[in-house]
């Protein structure tokens, strides 16, 4: 894994600006007069969040759909990033015509709060000292993150929103909202999520912010001021969460046992398999857009996060009475959040007389599966909002089918 | 073979559609309604286009399922022997068992789930009294094949099947009142309503039932 220092450097010093100055995002702004109550039991102040838009906003503000990015995805859902140059990373599923159709509804995408593309978060500058937060940013929750976003719509004049939804980390966002503000979400999408992490996900977690912490470039979290960079616990990190969002079947069939540009082993310990040489690549890469400290923030958040433990140990209480119509989906190869984890969210719902739909989709793509191509999954997300759309009475179904 | 077990069964068409006109002629307007292996949502979306209900179902199979929720139903893939447990008392006005409590590992539990959930069940099944199964058994000697039960002995989903005279028994056994009964024929015509049950066992190719909660 070579990434040149200087090369890692100007890239560490581009993420601390793009953490105040995000590019191609709108920054909301908020002073001291509104301070962002911390589960922590903190007051965050001031602090940002960055954002996108896509479609308009209509007269009577009701078809607004906010969607939640995953772990290290961000705002730039629908438009080419501005660090790597690649598509939006949920455009196979938003757009004109599209299940969730810019034509139709009004997109909100924010980073999250702890992220590192604009919305406050360790590689922020904070205030006090005018330097990068690093550790002294208070540890966040998933419910820090919505409660950030709440206040986004708040500041956007957006009282209710038609849709929240997100997969993964973001699913636990959209299933976090539906808990927190019931009569704000019309409509809950949560794929491929859980409403706890289990000890699995945790544990792997772990493994992921030990290898950053383990570099010696980490320097105590404090490699901003160090002029260091835990890129290679980092990628390390992302090269064995990689591997979780993957399944058997698609690493065999994407890869084998195929050797990378050579015709036999070399006995040594170079990237001979292909998969490899994949996943270093998806580490090295990874390393360019992503803070190290933030990951650490963001994974501790999803590790806290459990609904029933929030609502007296049941989950149906975290329900109950919702207005909100749910749609759940899981995925059969995704052993990150396998389909039980869903199914026990479904009878949670259930048990709270929710207006609930569960489905799961045969892939062999694994945890990723919900970023990818699956027809089945927009028919099922597109004839959702279309029902939803009709009991909430937006003016028009979208007519491609 | 389970993959077909809550998928409607109905042979030809016409049956399917009086049996399903006929279940939602019991459901009162605006009601809150569970269909139990809803297959493609046929009924779901008769109920709630001439009822106004707000209508939930639970399909075994996960192309009925997706198919449904495509469609903008409100449909969970599940399983009445394992699933109901869930849901609270009184959740629905109507629980409905569509041609699938034969096909269920437990009949008596499911419905007396049924009746928990909801302040009203409506049950529809083949009649295995039926004369033409009789007369398969008595002098063919074979396992009964009919329009409405079309399987062979080694690879039906119907595990519990039961005559119109067993299922009254039954409820009678669970202290469930029969609100309304309708035996339908061959053709899917309901059968004269003051019949006998005897009549009714010996023509009645399905029989569909109302039934509440006894006091």
């Amino acid at each position: 894994m070579n990434v040149k220092p200087d090369e890692a450097n100007l890239a560490r010093d581009q993420i601390v600006r793009d953490a105040d100055n995000p590019r191609d995002s709108i920054v909301a702004r908020f002073g001291a007069d509104k301070p962002l109550k911390l589960d922590a039991g903190v007051d965050l102040s001031p602090f940002q969040i960055a954002y996108t838009t896509y479609g308009t906003l209509n007269a009577d503000r009701s078809n607004a759909v906010l969607i939640c990015h995953a772990l290290t995805g961000d705002q730039h859902v629908n438009n080419v990033h501005p660090v790597t140059g690649k598509n939006g990373w949920w455009e196979t599923l938003i757009g004109p015509g599209k299940p969730i159709d810019t034509e139709r509804y009004f997109i909100i995408c924010t980073n999250v709060l702890g992220g590192c593309m604009g919305t406050t978060g360790p590689a922020s500058t904070n205030p006090a000292t005018g330097k990068p937060w690093g550790l002294d940013f208070p540890v966040i929750t998933i419910r820090d993150m919505v409660r950030a976003q709440a206040m986004l719509l708040d500041h956007l004049g957006i009282e209710t929103l038609f849709a929240v939804v997100g997969g993964s980390m973001g699913g636990m966002q959209v299933l976090q909202w539906a808990a927190s503000y019931p009569q704000r979400v019309f409509a809950a999408l949560p794929i491929a999520t859980a409403t706890r992490h289990s000890a699995q996900n945790i544990a792997f977690h772990e493994v992921g912010r030990q290898a950053i912490m383990a570099d010696p470039e980490w320097k105590g979290g404090r490699y901003h001021l160090e002029g260091a960079n835990p890129r290679r616990g980092l990628a390390v990190a992302r090269m064995g969460a990689h591997i979780t969002y993957l399944s058997d079947a698609a690493l065999h069939r994407k890869f084998g046992r195929n050797f990378q540009n050579r015709e036999r082993a070399t006995f040594s310990f170079d990237a001979d398999f292909q998969v490899e040489s994949y996943l270093r690549h998806q580490g090295i890469s990874f390393v360019e857009r992503f803070d190290a400290n933030s990951y650490l923030y963001l994974t501790r958040a999803m590790d806290y996060f459990d609904l029933a433990a929030d609502n007296g140990g049941v989950l149906a209480h975290a329900f109950r009475d919702t207005p909100t119509r749910f749609c759940v989906i899981s995925f059969t190869s995704d052993w990150l959040f396998p389909t039980p984890e869903s199914r026990a969210t479904v009878h949670a719902l259930n048990a709270a007389k929710a207006r609930v739909s569960f489905a799961e989709i045969v892939t062999d793509k694994g945890h990723d599966a919900f970023l990818l191509d699956e027809p089945e999954m927009f028919g099922i997300v597109r004839g959702f909002l279309d029902g939803a759309g009709k009991a909430r009475g937006l003016p028009w179904i979208s007519a491609k089918k | 073979m389970s993959d077909r077990k809550f998928t409607r069964q109905n042979g030809n068409g016409a049956v399917a559609r009086v049996d399903l006109m006929l279940v939602s002629e019991m459901v009162e307007r605006n009601a809150k309604v569970l269909d139990v292996g809803c297959g493609d949502g046929e009924l779901l979306q008769i109920l709630a286009d001439i009822r106004n209900v707000d209508g939930r179902g639970i399909e075994l199979s996960r192309e009925g399922v997706n198919e449904c929720v495509a469609k903008g139903l409100a449909v969970i893939q599940g399983d009445a022997d394992t699933d109901l447990a869930d849901y609270p008392d009184d959740a629905f006005d109507y629980v409905i068992l569509s041609q699938t409590l034969q096909a269920t590992r437990q009949p008596r539990v499911v419905l007396e789930h049924m009746l928990r959930i909801g302040r009203n069940a409506i049950v529809s099944f083949p009649n295995f009294g039926h004369w033409s199964v009789r007369m398969q058994l008595l002098f063919e000697g074979h396992m009964p094949r009919t329009d409405i039960l079309p399987y062979s002995w080694y690879d039906t989903p119907n595990i519990h099947h039961c005559t119109i005279k067993d299922f009254v028994q039954l409820c009678q056994t669970v202290g469930i009142s029969i609100d309304k009964a309708v035996a339908l024929n061959a053709w899917g015509s309901p059968l004269r309503l003051n019949a006998p049950w005897w009549f009714w066992n010996l023509f009645g190719q399905q029989g569909v039932f109302l039934l509440s909660r006894k006091g």
